[in-house]
């Protein structure tokens, strides 16, 4: 499933990185600790996490997930967003919390 | 002479711009074609080691020599040095302050994963000299 489509479907808000919004979304990964999530993060896997400065963008860069959420309506930097917009990372906002936004991941890649 | 010879000054003090070096890096082994689980081990083991001079000795010099089987990467800085390096290179131990901590980092990870995903690592490093990490990923080779 593409990841604006699953965005769509779970009611979450594109902030930047329209462009990488055709991108599969293949599993999930749940972390703020950037250097956990670095090692561990698996290419297209739906990001969860509250963190949103710009070395959460470098490492959704470098593991190549498909895109970052930021779950409870974490805030997300003004620099990071430019970062991500420039790289093509979606970053999307969501109300829910975590375990309730990986449920419905979990719902969508079923 | 390796085949691709990369220089890169990592500044101290902006977590902005570190990333900068491994990203460029990644860039140019996917155009060389290099193997994916390489191009990601190198990545993830030289962002670490960029954070690391941010976070401890105020930036550095990232050297990088490319060749189609093997890159390997030098990291030099003139911070404080590490006091105990064997200690240093055990998970969960960190010196990094409180507001790295707030940033994702300082979980006392960096050295420990530039360890695991590097084929070859060695730390050379004198209290108030500065630290010297060299490490070599061989593409093929672990996962």
């Amino acid at each position: 499933m593409q990841i604006k489509e699953m965005a769509e479907r779970c009611g979450w808000k594109l902030l930047c990185g329209k462009a990488g919004e055709e991108r599969e979304a293949e599993g999930c990964y749940i972390g703020d600790l950037l250097s956990w999530v670095m090692s561990r993060a698996g290419e297209n896997n739906v990001w969860l996490t509250v963190m949103g400065n710009i070395n959460a963008i470098a490492v959704a860069a470098l593991t190549e997930v498909s895109a970052i959420v930021l779950t409870e309506s974490a805030s997300l930097d003004e620099e990071a967003k430019n970062r991500a917009e420039t790289q093509g990372i979606p970053v999307y906002s969501c109300e829910e919390n975590t375990y309730d936004t990986a449920v419905k991941v979990y719902e969508m890649l079923k | 002479m390796s085949m691709l010879h990369l220089t890169y000054q990592v500044p101290g003090d902006d977590f902005t711009r570190a990333g900068e070096a491994s990203s460029d890096v990644k860039h140019k082994l996917k155009k060389l074609g290099y193997d994916p689980d390489a191009i990601r081990r190198v990545a993830i083991a030289m962002y670490e080691g960029e954070i690391n001079m941010v976070i401890h000795a105020g930036g550095g010099e990232a050297i990088v020599d490319i060749d189609p089987d093997r890159v390997e990467i030098r990291l030099e800085d003139q911070g404080p040095g590490i006091a105990d390096v064997e200690q240093a290179m055990q998970a969960g131990w960190s010196t990094a302050p409180d507001n790295v901590r707030t940033l994702g980092f300082g979980a006392g990870m960096g050295l420990p994963n530039m360890k695991k995903y590097t084929d070859e690592m060695t730390v050379d490093s004198q209290v108030g000299v500065g630290t010297t990490v060299f490490m070599k990923v061989f593409p093929g080779k672990k996962e």
